[in-house]
């Protein structure tokens, strides 16, 4: 069981989808990580128990601390999401495809098979690249408790766009071998992809995806995200409630309190007021 | 009915138009080709679709309707005149050609065929950009004055060598990859400059090519565009590109996610605008596409390609001819860095000679431009 609501980290590193300007004051607010690790604390003290977040370096330092703090902080648990996808997306653009698996994946199959120009590539190959990958990843979260391992939405839809299923199976298989979690998919298309994951055999997956009352960023259409909803063939978890600002914070949690089977609410804030403000209308509006 | 369409180049962008293409409705993709094999063969496998390593041979034996050149630039003007020849529809990735004298002639050769053409210049489709275009042409800023285009994003931090990027043949370099970007949006807004001053193409960390972009471009009616790309710039997390035009009556000031509108009053005000400052966001004027993979407008430029591949509408936003004018401001650039001219407080001509700052452009040498993004 997911927490009814966990905390993102869009806030942390200049993710906003309304305004640049308070994307660039929010990198300066928490460039220093004794202000994200602090307000982490703040939040934890509220009662939040989780924290979603990419992979993004300095997450590390995150880990780290709550390590060392682990005495006051015993329940903090970590959702991952990766890739944190502008690191490749720039080793790409830099090295090109070859020269960027080279720099992540030294030592797989496929790179061996994509070097000698071998035209076949067997699952394997494929599998050796998807773990590697994603246990690089992990590495930053090494003794800390991750329950759910999320594939982040420009992979997963890419992924889904392509038709490249199998992918999905190797993600699945390998986050609950590995590290015995369970594995969740971040997409821009919901009711695409829970069609798609059902199709393919993944049962009652876990899917984030944007729920929000005036269909900012669903793909599909709001009909058709309600219509998955209703069936009922996943687990929701919605993100960019708020729609990034656009609605105001009372309508938007009650209107999503309405829609039927969501399990969590993923939201950021900045500040112990605004998470305070967020818990108290999901109280609310959830009973 | 459904649009057949093939995809050239399994780069960054390549799969992601092969992934938005194979999404939206109305389309089939019925053929993918890479000069890697082991793309081919993974791709191949995985989503089912037919692929080839010779280009020729897969527009033979497929025959689509229309194809996406995802490619190197340099690759841009063969593949695209090999697919008009053919009759067949061409989506190509930005910039368009290596020289303008190429761009021309395949937008000559497209319209000699009738055929629909596009060029990825994606944020013609960004909700925020398409409303300054909007503003403009109901004039709700008077006659435009000055402008500033700005690109900042963290591409080249440090020394490298390597990819065709950082190859001046093949086209690397801030102008070709940023620059392109902020140049087509005011080449859409103001169209064609008069000419260009004060260019200089700046390595910060490249050895062949410009990592920093500044210019001065001139206007018919004298407005003036100041041009400031950098992609050696940390700070930013993403590439971030802002327009700010300052008008007779008012200014704005634009990027991916929000415009800002101040308006003095006095003409008639645009339908849901007031007098002094006005905000809008991505949120209420980007329209949804059917599937998003890294932002709407990547989507919405294929399903309008789609769309007039369909019905054969001709002249779509982001035709070749458009790309063509941002291909010829590239150019003009490219010859004032070149032409150094600069007047100090000596005489003497320039404090910064042509090698000095590093300029990469030689005239009568092959140079290229970057691709994609």
């Amino acid at each position: 069981m997911m927490d009814r609501v966990v905390f993102g980290d869009n806030q942390f590193f200049g993710v906003n989808h309304h305004s640049e300007a308070k994307a660039a004051e929010q990198l300066i607010q928490f460039q220093r990580i004794e202000a994200i690790t602090g307000l982490l604390e703040q939040a934890y003290d509220v009662g939040l128990r989780t924290f979603m977040c990419t992979t993004h370096e300095r997450i590390a330092e995150v880990v780290e601390h709550f390590k060392i703090e682990s005495a006051r902080y015993p329940e903090f648990v970590y959702y991952p999401c990766m890739p944190y996808a502008h690191k490749y997306a720039n080793a790409v653009t830099e090295d090109g495809m070859l020269g960027a698996l080279r720099r992540f994946v030294p030592a797989s199959g496929f790179l061996d098979a994509a070097f000698r120009g071998v035209a076949s590539v067997t699952r394997k190959d494929i599998e050796g690249v998807i773990t590697l990958l994603v246990d690089a990843e992990m590495k930053m979260f090494a003794g800390a408790t991750t329950p759910v391992i999320w594939l982040q939405n420009v992979v997963t839809d890419l992924l889904l766009g392509m038709g490249f299923d199998e992918a999905f199976r190797v993600f699945d298989e390998h986050v609950r071998k590995r590290y015995g979690a369970e594995p969740g998919f971040i997409t821009m298309n919901l009711p695409m992809l829970a069609a798609r994951l059902n199709g393919i055999g993944i049962d009652n997956p876990i899917i984030c995806s944007n729920i929000n009352k005036i269909g900012f960023r669903m793909s599909g259409g709001i009909e058709a995200y309600q219509a998955a909803l209703e069936r009922h063939s996943f687990r929701a978890v919605a993100m960019s409630v708020f729609a990034s600002g656009a609605i105001p914070a009372d309508e938007a949690i009650s209107w999503v309190c309405e829609q039927p089977n969501i399990e969590s609410i993923v939201f950021g804030a900045s500040s112990r007021r605004n998470i305070v403000n967020t818990l108290d209308l999901v109280l609310k509006y959830s009973s | 009915m459904v649009t057949r369409i093939a995809v050239v180049g399994l780069g960054k962008m390549g799969l992601s138009h092969l992934s938005i293409a194979r999404a939206i409705d109305g389309v089939d993709v019925v053929g993918l080709c890479d000069s890697a094999s082991y793309l081919r063969s993974v791709i191949g496998k995985y989503t089912g679709t037919e692929t080839f390593g010779d280009y020729s041979k897969m527009l033979d034996r497929q025959a689509p309707d229309g194809v996406i050149v995802a490619t190197p630039t340099r690759l841009h003007a063969p593949m695209v005149r090999e697919a008009l020849e053919r009759g067949i529809a061409v989506f190509c990735e930005k910039p368009f050609c290596l020289t303008a004298a190429q761009s021309t002639e395949m937008v000559a050769l497209a319209e000699a065929h009738g055929l629909v053409t596009q060029v990825g210049y994606h944020n013609r489709f960004v909700g925020t950009f398409a409303e300054v275009k909007r503003l403009l042409d109901l004039r709700a800023i008077g006659d435009v004055t000055h402008g500033l285009a700005e690109a900042y994003g963290p591409v080249v931090l440090k020394h490298q060598h390597g990819t065709w990027r950082s190859s001046k043949n093949e086209g690397g370099g801030a102008l070709y990859d940023y620059a392109a970007h902020p140049l087509n949006l005011i080449n859409w807004y103001l169209g064609r400059p008069d000419g260009v001053g004060g260019t200089v193409l700046h390595s910060v960390f490249s050895d062949e090519t410009d990592d920093e972009v500044s210019s001065t471009m001139l206007f018919p009616d004298r407005a003036t565009v100041q041009l400031s790309v950098n992609w050696s710039d940390e700070s930013v997390r993403k590439m971030t590109t802002r327009i700010s035009l300052w008008g007779t009556s008012g200014r704005i000031t634009a990027d991916r996610q929000e415009i800002r509108v101040y308006l003095r009053g006095g003409a008639e005000l645009p339908e849901g605008y007031v007098r002094g400052w006005n905000v809008r966001d991505t949120t209420e004027l980007t329209p949804p596409v059917q599937f998003y993979l890294r932002g709407e407008e990547y989507s919405a430029q294929l399903e309008q390609f789609a769309a007039n591949v369909e019905v054969g509408r001709l002249g779509g936003t982001n035709d070749m001819a458009s790309a063509l004018v941002t291909d010829q401001c590239i150019e003009l650039l490219m010859e004032d860095n070149r032409r150094a001219g600069f007047f100090g407080l000596t005489d003497s001509p320039m404090p910064l000679e042509p090698k000095a700052r590093r300029s990469w452009y030689r005239p009568g040498r092959s140079h290229g431009r970057g691709e994609n993004g």
